[in-house]
C-alpha cells in the first residue's frame, strides 16, 4: 500500500479495519522524512520512539480502542511542550529546553491514540513569516527549494506538503498556519480565539495565539480539529462551549450560504495572480449555489499597525521569562545577576525577537502607552465591528491568503516592513478572533502554490469547513503533489 | 522620532545588552516601524472602548485543593545552575 500518499482519513481506515498496522504507517513516513529531509528541513528532531508508540498503539488497537485518527501519525510545531521531547522554539535560548509536561492539545492527541513523528523548525518564537528567523536551519519549500515554505509555521506545512506526515499541528498569530498553508499548497485552519487551548504552547502573543491543523485536505483537517477543540480548565481564555463535530455537515454543500468579497482585500493589486485566483474561486462558490456579494470591511487599513503593536506589546511581557534563571540558555560568564540578565537574553534571542521586545517594550514605556498601545486596543474594536457587521447578513467572508505566492529565500530578511506585509490578508482575522482557513486555489504562472482564505464567525469553524470541501471537490487543487524528492 | 537615546533606555527597560551595531539598526528599523504605525492618529477613537481581549475574560477560579504538580526534580530539570534543591543565581550585589 501507498500510505504515504493516504489521506489521514484512509489511514485511519486502514489500521482500525488491520489492512495496515499503526507501525507500518508510522515507519512508512519516518522513511520519507529520511529520504527528503535532507532537502526540505522540515524536522527540528525526530521522535525516536515513535516506532515503539505505534507499536504500543496496536496493541490498544487490538485490545478493543479505536477512534478517527487511532495510531495515525501527526506532526508538530515546535512550540508546543511535548513531555521529555525539546521544545525550542527554533531560538538558541531553549535550545536545551526539555518539556516537563505536556500541553493540553498533546495530551488529547494522545488520549485519541496518535502518534508523534517529530517536532517542526519554525521562526523563532514564532515571529515571522518565511522561517528564516529559526535559529537551527531554513526550511525549504517543498514546491521549489529555493523559496520559503511561509512562516512561522512553515516546517509543519512543509511536512504536509512533502508527504512527510498526514497531519501537523502549527500556531498562529497573524497568519502563521495559514500563509505558509498557502505557500505549500495544503489546507490549514487557524480556529476561533479560545476553541483550542493554549495551555503549554509556548507563548507569543497571547491575546492572538490559537493552536490549529495543517491537513492535504478539508476532511483531515476537520478530523484533526475534533481532536483539539474543547474548553481547558488550565487554560482561562478557553472557551466553555460545547464543541461541535467538524466533519457531521462537510459533506452538505453550499446552496444559499452567502458569502462576501471585502473590496479592501482586492482593490490594492488587482492584477495580482493570488488576487485573480480567489476571483475565480469566487466564481465556482456560486456556480455551487452560493451568494457572493462585495462587502466592506472599513478598517483593513489598520490591521497591520494595530497587529505589531499589541503583538510586540504582549511578546515583550511574555519574554520577560527568559532570564537564565528557571530553564533555557544562560551566560555564564555574567558576573552578577542583572549581568546575567542582559547578557544571557543578549546572545539567546535572534535580531527579528529583539527587534520586537524592543518595539513592544518601546510602545509600553511611560508616555507612550495611551498613544499607542491603548490607541492600537481601541482601533481593534473598530476592526472587530467591522467583522460583526459583515457576519449581520453574511456567513463567510473570502479572501486571498497571502499577497504573493512564496517568495525567494532572503529575499526580504533585510526589510522587516516588507516582511510584515506579507500577512496582510491574514492578520485582522487574529485580532477580531474569528476563525479562518486557508484552502488550495490554483497555481501561479510559475507553477507555485495559491490560497484562498475563508473567515466564519466566532465558532463557526464546521460552516468555513463546508464551505471549502465544497470547493474543493469542484476543483482539484489539493490533489496535485509537491515535486520533492 | 526614535533616538539613539531612546533605543538605550528601552534596552534597559527590557534587560537586553546591544552592541553598537545593533543600536544603530534598530533606530532607524524602530523609527520605520513607528512610523508605519502613526497612520493609527488618523482614527477618531474618542469614546471607542478598547479590546484587551475578544472573549469575555475574568478571574477563573478553581477549588482551592492539592492537586498533582511537577516534582522538584523536574521543575529543576531545566535549570542551568541548582544547588541543593534550589535555583543557583550569580551574586545580587558585590
Amino acid at each position: 500500500m501507498d500510505i504515504i500518499n493516504l489521506t489521514a482519513g484512509e489511514i485511519a481506515a486502514a489500521i482500525s479495519t488491520k489492512k495496515i498496522s499503526s507501525k507500518e504507517a508510522t515507519a512508512a513516513f519516518l522513511k520519507r522524512i529520511q529520504e527528503t529531509d535532507g532537502t526540505v528541513k522540515s524536522f527540528l528532531s525526530v521522535n525516536a520512539e515513535a516506532l515503539k508508540d505505534a507499536e504500543k498503539r496496536d496493541l490498544e488497537l487490538a485490545a478493543g480502542k479505536s477512534g478517527p485518527l487511532y495510531g495515525v501519525p501527526v506532526a508538530i510545531k515546535d512550540n508546543m511542550c511535548l513531555k521529555g521531547s525539546k521544545t525550542t522554539c527554533a531560538s538558541k535560548i531553549l535550545e536545551n529546553f526539555t518539556a516537563p509536561y505536556d500541553a493540553t492539545v498533546i495530551k488529547k492527541l494522545k488520549a485519541q491514540g496518535m502518534v508523534f513523528l517529530g517536532k517542526c523548525n519554525m521562526d523563532e518564537f514564532a515571529m515571522g513569516s518565511s522561517t528564516e528567523n529559526s535559529a537551527f536551519q531554513t526550511t525549504r519549500n517543498p514546491w521549489d527549494t529555493s523559496r520559503i515554505p511561509g512562516g512561522s509555521s512553515g516546517g509543519s506545512a512543509a511536512a504536509v506538503a512533502s508527504k512527510q506526515a498526514p497531519l501537523s499541528l502549527g500556531s498562529d498569530t497573524g497568519g502563521s498556519i495559514r500563509q505558509p498553508a498557502a505557500c505549500c499548497g495544503i489546507v490549514g485552519l487557524k480556529p476561533t480565539y479560545g476553541r483550542v487551548s493554549r495551555y503549554g504552547l509556548v507563548a507569543f502573543a497571547s491575546s492572538l495565539d490559537q493552536i490549529g491543523p495543517f491537513a492535504g485536505n478539508t476532511e483531515d483537517c476537520a478530523l484533526l480539529m475534533n481532536a483539539i477543540s474543547g474548553y481547558d480548565p488550565l487554560d482561562s481564555t478557553s472557551i466553555n462551549k460545547d464543541s461541535a463535530d467538524h466533519t457531521k455537515g462537510l459533506k452538505d454543500g453550499i446552496k444559499g450560504m452567502r458569502i462576501g468579497l471585502p473590496s479592501e482585500y482586492f482593490e490594492k493589486d488587482p492584477s495580482a495572480e493570488g488576487v485573480k485566483a480567489v476571483l475565480e474561486a469566487a466564481k465556482v462558490f456560486e456556480q455551487l449555489g452560493a451568494k457572493v456579494e462585495k462587502v466592506s470591511l472599513p478598517h483593513t487599513d489598520y490591521c497591520l499597525a494595530v497587529y505589531y503593536i499589541i503583538a510586540t506589546a504582549e511578546a515583550s511581557s511574555n519574554l520577560a521569562r527568559y532570564d537564565g534563571v528557571h530553564y533555557g540558555f544562560r551566560d555564564k560568564a555574567a558576573k552578577n545577576l542583572r549581568d546575567m540578565y542582559n547578557k544571557t537574553r543578549a546572545q539567546g534571542f535572534g535580531s527579528e525577537v529583539k527587534r520586537r521586545i524592543m518595539l513592544g517594550t518601546y510602545v509600553l514605556s511611560a508616555g507612550y502607552y495611551d498613544a499607542y498601545y491603548l490607541k492600537a486596543q481601541k482601533v481593534r474594536t473598530l476592526i472587530r465591528k467591522d467583522f460583526e457587521n459583515v457576519f449581520k447578513n453574511f456567513d463567510l467572508i473570502l479572501t486571498p491568503t497571502a499577497p504573493t505566492p512564496a517568495f525567494k529565500i532572503g529575499e526580504k530578511v533585510s526589510d522587516p516592513i516588507q516582511m510584515y506585509l506579507s500577512d496582510i490578508f491574514t492578520i485582522s482575522v487574529n485580532i477580531a478572533g474569528v476563525p479562518g482557513v486557508s484552502v488550495p486555489c490554483g497555481f501561479s504562472s510559475g507553477g507555485l502554490p495559491l490560497g484562498l482564505q475563508l473567515i466564519g464567525r466566532p465558532f463557526e469553524e464546521a460552516a468555513m469547513l463546508q464551505a471549502a470541501y465544497s470547493y474543493e471537490q469542484a476543483t482539484s487543487w489539493h490533489k496535485k503533489a509537491a515535486p520533492v524528492k | 522620532m526614535i533616538t539613539r537615546k531612546d533605543v538605550e533606555h528601552v534596552a534597559k527597560l527590557a534587560q537586553l545588552e546591544l552592541s553598537e551595531s545593533e543600536k544603530e539598526t534598530l533606530t532607524r528599523q524602530l523609527g520605520d516601524i513607528l512610523k508605519f504605525v502613526e497612520k493609527l492618529g488618523e482614527l477618531n477613537t474618542d469614546g471607542v472602548e478598547p479590546t484587551y481581549s475578544v472573549v469575555p475574560v475574568s478571574n477563573v477560579m478553581r477549588v482551592d485543593a492539592e492537586k498533582p504538580s511537577l516534582t522538584q526534580e523536574e521543575a529543576l530539570s531545566n535549570a542551568p545552575e541548582k544547588d541543593m534543591g534550589f535555583f543557583k543565581i550569580p551574586k545580587i550585589m558585590e
